[in-house]
């Protein structure tokens, strides 16, 4: 993407000492795998995995105006959120097509953290920074001031426990709480991105490694491992999650996304102006009556695996486009999400395949998720 | 890692077995292994077919990738091994054993393939 090294989380030390296979991601020097990413991803579903997120983008927004700031700039309606509450939303242009998805974690009466991915977060920085003009609130970049690790899996709650007194039972999912965790002071939020209860730990990154160690420590006689990237990716990929970049993008809004939901027309504030606002009432109208494609599972009857950008086809005709795709551990085939023209999109509609380097193999179309945990 | 002192080694990370009666195995090497990650997938070539040394054969799937699978040498395929199609984590787990890919009865070599110690070099770099 360009010539600027590589940037370090804080923990890139341990990383490197437990024999990480590394990666680039958005600029970030990244583990992509300890060892084995199916044991990896298997340890998340069925016992815990410790992942470092230290390359997500904090950007806190404060002031008797914060809300409104965030009403006005974000999809979702900020207003609803509660002190010690997260919700999942949106940015979007003025012509309705996503920035980023984030999440935005209310930490006060006047204060909000937003957490947007790491490759988009100098977009989302800058476009706050703009929608702020005229409103009584400040943004400001905290990228550096935190480090990222995230406990995922059945066991996170049992691991967690043991390293801090915070109430986490009181502790619900979108929800986040200061603490102290094995001796540091952490933001404790009931967010993940793998379709398993986890928690994300947003501690001050010269505490990162001792935090790590504690919770490697607390997790061994249950089997928490180290997770990298890949299996991030394939535990989001069966839960149906979207990745910016392949599921998102700027050329689609949130309601081509099927995320429609995410959009709130009845603000508590700026209901009537906020950015992308009159475009996507559009949009909303156009998903209800018309929708050219929908987002879609496929899973593979064949072993090959569909990659981003393949074509789905069917009679013959190209019908769709992967945006993701890869062998899913859990299901022991290969998946993927598409957008496929509606005449296709349907469960169980028959013929559909994807373009796999020349042959069409056949796959089923499914509802999303393909994954989803017994609670 | 180390890699086998008996192997003969490509550029393109495959191993190839000391020749018995004219018939080497290829296998990929536990470096390219590595970079692959857990392999989900091997198409290798069928017995009987005829490969080229340096073109692609078959391929190896990966969470991430998929991958060419080359010829080492010019030859006929005399054996695929079944074990690896039916359960692909050999490659993973026993690249220079139970992971071996097929057995070639060669008709032509190149010349630039490596020792161990050029291979191991070659890797480091």
């Amino acid at each position: 993407m360009s010539n600027t090294p590589p940037r370090h989380t804080a923990l890139d030390p341990l990383h490197r000492s437990l024999g990480a296979t590394m990666t680039d991601f958005a600029g970030w020097d990244m583990p992509l795998r300890y060892a084995s990413e199916r044991d990896e991803h298997n340890a998340v579903r069925t016992r815990a995995g410790l992942f470092d997120l230290s390359h997500m983008g904090e950007i806190t927004v404060t002031g008797p105006q914060a809300v409104d700031l965030l009403n006005f700039a974000l999809v979702g309606n900020i207003g609803s959120v509660g002190t010690g509450r997260a919700r999942y939303t949106m940015i979007c242009q003025a012509d309705g097509g996503i920035l980023d998805d984030l999440i935005v974690y209310r930490l006060g009466d006047q204060e909000y953290m937003v957490v947007a991915n790491a490759g988009n977060a100098q977009v989302v920085l800058d476009a706050l920074t703009e929608r702020a003009a005229g409103f009584d609130a400040g943004v400001r970049d905290d990228r550096e001031a935190y480090a990222l690790l995230a406990v995922q899996g059945p066991e996170s709650p049992g691991i967690l426990k043991s390293v801090t007194d915070a109430d986490l039972d009181g502790l619900k999912y979108y929800a986040g709480l200061p603490g102290t965790v094995a001796g540091v002071p952490a933001l404790i939020a009931r967010t993940g991105y793998t379709g398993e209860d986890g928690f994300e730990l947003f501690v001050a990154p010269e505490h990162a490694e001792q935090l790590w160690r504690a919770l490697t420590e607390a997790g061994e006689s249950v089997g928490l491992v180290p997770c990298g990237l890949s299996c991030r990716d394939t535990l989001r990929l069966e839960a149906g999650m979207p990745l910016y970049g392949h599921e998102l993008t700027t050329a689609l809004t949130p309601f081509d996304a099927g995320l429609g939901r995410v959009v709130k027309f009845d603000k508590t504030t700026h209901a009537d102006d906020f950015v992308g606002g009159e475009a996507l009432r559009a949009a909303a109208e156009r998903a209800e009556a018309a929708p050219p494609r929908k987002l879609v599972g496929l899973i593979a009857e064949g072993r090959r695996v569909p990659r981003a950008g393949m074509s789905v086809v069917a009679g013959g005709e190209v019908v769709g486009e992967v945006t993701s795709g890869a062998p899913s551990p859990t299901l022991g085939k290969p998946i993927a999400m598409a957008y496929v023209e509606v005449a296709h999109a349907a469960p169980g509609t028959a013929g559909v395949g994807v373009d796999i380097r020349g042959t069409h193999e056949p796959y089923e179309v499914v509802a999303l998720p393909f994954y989803k945990r017994q609670k | 890692m180390s890699n086998p002192q008996q192997l003969r080694y490509s550029k393109e990370h495959e191993w190839l077995s000391a020749t018995e009666d004219g018939v080497a195995t290829v296998g990929i090497t536990e470096h390219a292994a590595n970079a692959l990650g857990d392999v989900v997938f091997a198409q290798l070539p069928a017995v009987g077919d005829t490969v080229a040394a340096g073109e692609a054969c078959g391929e190896l799937e990966s969470t991430k990738s998929v991958s060419d699978l080359y010829a080492p040498v010019s030859g006929e395929i005399v054996a695929a091994n079944q074990d690896v199609v039916d359960d692909p984590s050999l490659v993973n787990s026993a690249p220079f054993e139970g992971g071996w890919l097929f057995k070639v009865r060669i008709s032509d070599e190149p010349g630039d393939l490596l020792s161990a110690d050029e291979y191991t070099a070659f890797t480091a770099g």
